[in-house]
């Protein structure tokens, strides 16, 4: 059509001979936010996976009496160097975070997928089942059951986080399938009797790559708060061991005197929800330039 | 450049309408032209077609008179004089006022002009305000009066519709109406009737005509359609990669094209009359920045000669009012409109038959569609769907092909009963009919390469795997005219027509019997269309396949078809060989769409 003078159609004449199109991560590096927020993530992922070899004192290790101002961030209640546990506590938070976020990816695009590519009533049912679970706020519904269980693993915390993001991510996927699979390639491929599950896994899935990573970032943002809040609120997977939540909690008594024990785990939480949040955005605003 | 005859006839002509000097658009930041060098007068009361491909820059000339371009775009030289004023060179505050008072626009897509939650009379009526039109009481008056002119009712029930409760071709003629009501002096039109089926299309062309010639308004007409502008224009500019390749009154285009690009799109479209062998141009058009030295057709051209390479020719005057940008003009004897007729179209030639539809009715929920169409479909031959947008001829080739489940009757697939859907299909019926839809644009994962996508049916039906398959595609690519080099690349970097190629050759790897085309060409431009024609012809004849053609373009028909069925409202109103219906048609439906499809025979 006439239209065609636009640059979308311009460059995509010219793309025949032009040079292999960039790669979606190089894509998104060249967003600012992107960047940004992506080097931060990596920084403190560092930080937290350094914490064995670098750190000045060991995770439960005494350096001096409580409160006291010794070292970067002094030490907490019970005389434990803070900056020590937050680079103890972040590995946990991390990958209970990753983790959760993850298994909910997974079930909320394979359920928002499927209720896509059924359609009809398998689309209502599903997506109503799925209200039912939404209802529910999200950390109700973890802390419903950890107070439940006498004595929750970690592995308790991830399934609950997970699951807790599986119905808003379905949301999302099924919307953003529901553009997918009604286009004519979905079609072209239902018309040639391939498999439905091939049919979701070949041709709708990589279509929806974009606004997926973007989705996930979010998710490990949520993650990452209703983990510490859990460790705020006395539900770390170990009670003893470092956790940023429970940090906050067990020193807020001494906020007055020693107030880094308090503000360097709030400080990390924060940097990291701000850093995974851009790099979220970023990530989205790629797949909208994307194609 | 021009030279100097014409120089001293723009003089001549400042006074009255519209010149366009030396105009040139590039991209913002860069050097890169996106078209230049265009030099065009537009008459009062005289309408102007130009006509180019995608990427000719034909809109891009367009917005331009309105002193506008698009985003990443900026109008780099050049002049647009309108009674003494050079309108790229006023103002901004005066440009505003000129926008729609004195230069007037109508768009591609008229839905888009419209607000949708402001009643039209309203926003005729707005418009006057806005312009400071009238004054309050002759301001509805004067919108009635401009609905009338453009064949709308105008009373007061119509002026409380909203535009969704109009039909595509009433929103257009209310668009109309509205770039006329301030009185232009200039009209410019992006295809405004892009879209819409051919006996509203005609309407709003005679509306159009009609108000230029009456109020002396200058129109530049923007299309790609060659049949529109054959029956409204009065001079015709052709575009080819940026810049005019020719320019002259219409019936010297059409009768006497002296371009080698003009000739090569004249003999890429097909005609009422007869059943024309249609002729593509290979390659495809060159984008900005890409563009080769010299002349600009010069890697397409049947012509070429090694001053074409390096020379930029100039836009040289051939006859009166008829300029030519080409070397060798002269030289390359005069055009020939006839390039011989699709041979097979024998109406008595005995016939196989393959699948035959029987009382077919389709229903979308309760509401029926289709009611009782019969026709069948023999062995090496095309039988055409045609109808207007409605008529339900993508309904029945969906239902055929499995894609829609809902329908009555019976489908007889040699002699076998076929089921509803695909799925319930076996694998061998659903091999042997293939399905190739409208846009090519949709019908291709643009994450897979085009290896994978041939390559999938023969996977899928077990006809080859690995290495064999993909020298098997590699094969295929060459029969429908796409380089081995993109094997590996993505769908998303085709142009159309390479993308709809792609499609036939994911179709044709399942080898099939029957290939089902759904307005395969309708989203491709006329050159890319008579080379895919070009394409399913030899197809047929080499491979003996059969093929139901869904289109709303009769001439086509003409060119592919041997047998038509046309319908209207869901049923067939007529069907038989294609030039018996179409040069004796029977019904009154058949011969009111003939003779308002544009013509240029």
């Amino acid at each position: 059509m006439s239209a065609a003078t636009t640059p979308g159609t311009a460059s995509a004449g010219a793309g025949a001979t032009g040079p292999a199109p960039e790669s979606f991560f190089r894509k998104a590096l060249r967003q600012k936010r992107f960047a940004f927020g992506f080097s931060l993530t990596l920084a403190i992922v560092v930080f937290a996976v350094v914490a064995p070899f670098l750190s000045p004192f060991g995770e439960k290790e005494t350096a001096g009496p409580p409160y006291s101002p010794d070292g970067i961030f002094g030490t907490d209640y019970l005389g434990q160097d803070v900056l020590s546990r937050l680079m103890h506590g972040g590995q946990s938070i991390l990958v209970i975070s990753v983790l959760a976020t993850l298994l909910g990816m997974v079930v909320g695009v394979l359920v928002g997928v499927i209720a896509a590519y059924a359609g009809g009533w398998w689309d209502e049912v599903i997506m109503r089942l799925n209200d039912v679970v939404l209802a529910f706020p999200q950390i109700l519904l973890a802390l419903v059951v950890l107070t439940a269980l006498q004595d929750p693993g970690a592995w308790v915390i991830v399934v609950l986080i997970g699951i807790s993001h599986a119905p808003r991510v379905a949301r999302v996927s099924r919307g953003v399938a529901l553009g997918i699979v009604s286009r004519d390639f979905v079609v072209a491929a239902e018309a040639l009797g391939e498999r439905r599950s091939r049919v979701i896994v070949a041709e709708v899935l990589p279509n929806m790559t974009g606004p997926l990573l973007a989705e996930a970032g979010l998710r490990l943002t949520y993650s990452i708060g209703v983990v510490a809040s859990l460790g705020f609120l006395g539900f770390a997977a170990d009670p003893g061991a470092a956790n940023w939540g429970q940090m906050i909690f067990e020193n807020r008594l001494g906020l007055q005197t020693q107030p880094w024990a308090v503000v360097a785990p709030v400080l990390v939480i924060g940097i990291f929800t701000v850093a995974t949040n851009l790099m979220a955005d970023g990530l989205a605003q790629a797949s909208q330039k994307g194609d | 450049m021009t030279t100097t005859t014409s120089e001293s006839e723009h003089q001549v002509r400042r006074t009255a309408g519209l010149v366009i000097e030396g105009l040139g658009v590039s991209l913002t930041g860069s050097h890169v032209d996106v078209v230049d060098d265009i030099d065009l007068v537009l008459k009062p009361g005289e309408v102007v077609g130009l006509v180019g491909e995608s990427g000719s820059g034909k809109t891009t000339v367009g917005t331009s008179l309105l002193a506008y371009s698009r985003a990443g775009a900026e109008i780099s030289s050049g002049k647009v004089v309108l009674e003494d004023r050079d309108v790229l060179s006023l103002p901004w505050k005066e440009v505003r006022k000129l926008r729609g008072e004195e230069i007037a626009y109508v768009p591609q897509d008229p839905a888009s002009a419209l607000n949708p939650s402001i009643r039209i009379g309203k926003q005729l009526v707005e418009l006057q305000q806005l312009r400071g039109i009238g004054t309050s009481e002759s301001r509805l008056q004067a919108a009635r009066d401009g609905l009338t002119e453009v064949g709308l009712p105008s009373d007061d029930e119509f002026l409380r519709r909203y535009a969704h409760q109009l039909s595509g071709g009433q929103v257009q003629r209310v668009a109309l109406a509205m770039a006329f009501l301030p009185k232009p002096k200039v009209l410019v039109l992006d295809e405004p009737t892009t879209g819409l089926d051919v006996t509203t299309q005609k309407m709003v062309l005679d509306t159009m005509a009609e108000l230029c010639r009456t109020y002396g308004v200058s129109a530049l007409y923007v299309t790609h359609d060659l049949a529109v502008v054959a029956n409204i224009a009065d001079r015709v500019a052709v575009m080819y990669a940026g810049q005019i390749a020719e320019l002259g009154p219409r019936d010297t285009i059409f009768a006497n094209p002296s371009h080698p690009y003009t000739r090569a799109l004249l003999d890429s479209i097909p005609h009422l009359s007869q059943a024309r062998a249609l002729k593509g141009i290979p390659g495809r058009t060159p984008s900005p920045g890409r563009r080769p030295d010299g002349c600009r057709f010069n890697d397409r051209c049947a012509f070429v000669v090694d001053r074409c390479r390096t020379e930029v020719p100039a836009l040289r005057t051939v006859a009166p009012e008829h300029e030519v940008r080409c070397h060798r003009v002269g030289e390359i004897g005069t055009w020939d409109i006839n390039i011989g007729t699709v041979p097979d179209a024998d109406p008595d030639r005995p016939r196989e038959v393959i699948l035959s539809v029987e009382g077919l009715n389709v229903f979308y929920g309760r509401k029926q569609v289709v009611h009782d169409v019969t026709f069948d479909l023999a062995k090496g031959e095309v039988v055409a769907l045609v109808g207007e947008s409605g008529s339900g001829k993508t309904t029945i080739s969906r239902s055929v092909g499995g894609l829609h489940k809902e329908w009555t009757g019976s489908l007889t697939f040699e002699g076998r009963e076929l089921a509803r859907s695909a799925r319930q299909r076996s694998a061998e019926d659903r091999r042997r009919m293939q399905y190739i839809f409208q846009n090519p644009y949709l019908s291709l994962n643009p994450r897979l390469t085009i290896e994978q996508i041939i390559k999938r049916p023969m996977e899928l039906f077990g006809l080859a795997k690995g290495k064999e398959a993909t020298d098997r595609v590699v094969e295929l690519m060459g029969q429908v005219a796409l380089g081995p080099q993109m094997l590996h690349y993505q769908a998303s970097r085709l142009s159309g027509g390479e993308r709809q190629r792609v499609a036939i050759a994911r179709a044709l790897a399942a080898e099939p019997d029957v290939m089902i085309c759904d307005e395969i060409t309708s989203a491709l431009d006329v050159s890319v269309q008579g080379s895919i024609v070009e394409l399913l012809e030899g197809l047929r004849l080499e491979r003996g396949i059969s093929m139901l053609f869904v289109t709303h373009n009769l001439a086509l028909v003409r060119s592919i078809a041997a047998r038509v069925e046309i319908l209207q409202a869901g049923s067939v109103v007529e069907s038989g060989p294609v030039a018996t219906v179409m040069d004796t048609p029977r019904e009154e439906y058949t011969r009111t769409l003939l003779s308002n499809s544009p013509r240029i025979d």
